[in-house]
């Protein structure tokens, strides 16, 4: 499988990435190289397998159920952009 | 007293004890150090005015007598780890002037047990890279030159700035993290050593997150000994990271003179890989030489999905960051660029923050994580992850513990396999199925190649089993007797 220019336009808008126009077809390449690289995986017999997730073979722990942080408003607030009243800023997102 | 940042990490804790020096003199040899090595670029910050204060600290302590585990000793911590209050940047212009209200458990480990900050250390953009020279604020140089020319060369990375600190005495260790090899490659290529325990170990609360399935923090530093002193510090199960493992932390420094008698020490066929380098061949056989002659027997053992270690991993890799790097979005924290609308703001803000290969990460994760593509690539490679846990598992039950090189090469030049991922991803062929399976790993610097450039062996040993690593650690250091250090240029 391999990308063209309008593939990467479309993967770099899902990833909200600005891409330069004059980017795209030399990203095609790089990301051909890469998952040309990639598909040897191909090879690989993994009938009957199940997929690997996460190499612990333990149970996800719950934790009790009680708050156990809170009223930190200002350190939530601290390192944001732009904030106004307690709130972020952000650009609008409905129309 | 002279030369108190040459001093291994156990000397200087005997040094504290036997009050030959206070903290405040070592930690202040390391600042004078720090100083005189900006040309390495290894420290994106300082922290002076804190380190002092919480030497200060430390030696309060210890007139009272009242001392932690690493009590006054200065050390680097990878700018990966957020620190309270310290400017945390990821390596990345992203984050902008990001200062994380809460400190990370692993470097809250350090301080409980006593340690002493010296500040963060430059690395990879998001961890991810072999050379450090995806920093957006520029290249770690290493410490290390070949005996010819002054050629500039790369530290290895991720962890890049961790490595050449420890080797050019800029810290007596420094935090670090590996997700593919970030820890063990950088270790090999500074004559450091690194080790990256079992997935669970460390907690990874804290540490800005790249592929959450595969990161573990580990240390670097001079010694095995110092190595397990430091891992045992950060070690220790955390309730705020769910995969952090309700195991004891024994005494890992205990284990690093133990005896090897009669333990199986496996050889994978297929690590000798075609284009090896004559010398990396040799110091390979000379580790398995040394081990027969504590007593271990070498058997051959056969791990045959290996070369398909690193193509499942930048897919698995890729995949989780993209889904983890989702959250610079420019509205919490970190640098907004404004756009006309909310996704031009998004797209100009990840697009301008995110340097060129996280940027290639993050759409190859899309991609194969796309409608379409997912079970082709995503599924496929989980399963051939667990093809790679499964090797491990059988060879496992021929031996107690692996050894092979830790890295295809000696440190390479700066700008040598820039332009070339794929070229660059090779040098992780070696460390990165230990991340895989979610096994330890050691390692240990070995000797020094015909350029005058060190080499690493690696030790991977079972699930929770470190102590078996630093065993053999111990006795690759022992055998070895690698007591080289960069000649000082900077």
């Amino acid at each position: 499988m391999s990308v063209d220019a309008k593939t990467v336009r479309k993967i770099a808008h899902l990833a909200r990435l600005e891409v330069a126009e004059e980017r795209l077809a030399p990203l095609a390449d790089e990301l051909n190289g890469i998952l040309h690289w990639i598909e040897q995986l191909g090879e690989v017999d993994v009938e009957g397998v199940a997929p690997m997730a996460s190499v612990e073979d333990v149970p996800t722990p719950t934790r009790e159920d009680k708050i156990t942080d809170g009223n930190i408003r200002d350190d939530v607030l601290a390192n944001a952009p732009k904030t106004e009243e307690g709130f972020f800023v952000m650009p609008k997102a409905v129309e | 007293m002279s030369n108190l940042n040459e001093l291994s990490l156990a000397e200087a804790l005997k040094g504290l004890a036997n009050k030959d020096f206070s903290s405040r003199e070592l930690t202040q040899a390391h600042l004078d150090a720090m100083a005189g090595a900006e040309t390495l670029n290894a420290y994106l910050v300082t922290t002076a005015d804190q380190a002092l204060a919480m030497a200060d600290a430390s030696d309060e302590r210890r007139a009272k007598g009242k001392t932690g585990p690493l009590d006054g000793i200065p050390l680097g911590i990878k700018d990966l780890f957020c620190t309270k209050g310290v400017r945390t940047t990821a390596g990345s212009k992203i984050l902008g002037d990001f200062t994380p209200p809460y400190e990370s458990t692993v470097s809250a480990n350090l301080w409980r047990d006593g340690a002493v900050m010296l500040g963060k250390l430059n690395m990879d953009e998001f961890a991810m890279g072999s050379s450090n020279e995806n920093s957006a604020f520029g290249p770690v140089v290493n410490p290390w030159r070949a005996h010819v020319g002054d050629q500039k060369l790369v530290p290895g990375g991720s962890s890049g700035g961790s490595a050449a600190a420890v080797a050019a005495g800029l810290c007596l260790g420094a935090t670090a993290t590996d997700t593919g090899g970030s820890i063990r490659q950088p270790a090999s290529f500074t004559g450091t050593v690194g080790i990256k325990p079992t997935y669970g170990r460390c907690s990874r609360y804290g540490i800005v997150a790249f592929a959450s399935s595969l990161d573990q923090a580990g240390p670097i530093t001079r010694t095995v000994e110092d190595a397990a002193i430091m891992l045992r510090s950060m070690s220790g199960h955390d309730p705020k990271d769910s995969t952090s493992l309700k195991a004891d932390v024994p005494d890992f420094a205990a284990a690093c003179t133990r005896s090897l008698k009669g333990l199986r020490i496996g050889v994978p066929k297929e690590y000798r890989v075609e284009g090896m380098p004559a010398e990396i061949e040799k110091i390979w056989a000379d580790g398995m030489d040394w081990l027969r002659a504590e007593g271990c027997e070498l058997v051959d053992v056969s791990l045959p999905h290996t070369k398909y270690a690193l193509p499942a991993y930048y897919i698995i890799a890729p995949a989780e960051a993209s889904s983890n790097l989702a959250r610079y979005d420019g509205m919490r924290y970190g640098t907004r660029i404004e756009g006309a609308d909310l996704t031009e703001t998004y797209e100009k803000t990840r697009g301008q923050g995110f340097g060129e290969e996280v940027r290639r990460r993050i759409m190859i994760g899309a991609y194969v994580l796309s409608a379409g593509f997912y079970d082709a690539y995503y599924i496929r490679a989980q399963k051939v992850r667990a093809r790679i846990a499964e090797d491990f598992k059988n060879a496992f039950a021929q031996c107690d513990a692996l050894l092979t090189p830790t890295a295809p090469s000696a440190a390479f030049g700066i700008n040598a396999k820039f332009n070339d991922p794929v070229k660059m991803y090779l040098n992780d062929i070696f460390t990165v199925t230990a991340n895989l399976a979610g096994l330890p790993g050691i390692s240990v610097p070995a000797a020094l190649d015909n350029a005058g450039l060190p080499l690493g062996l690696q030790v991977i040993g079972k699930a929770l089993d470190e102590e078996t690593c630093f065993a053999v650690g111990g006795a690759l250091e022992r055998a070895a007797g690698f007591n080289a250090k960069p000649n000082k240029w900077w």
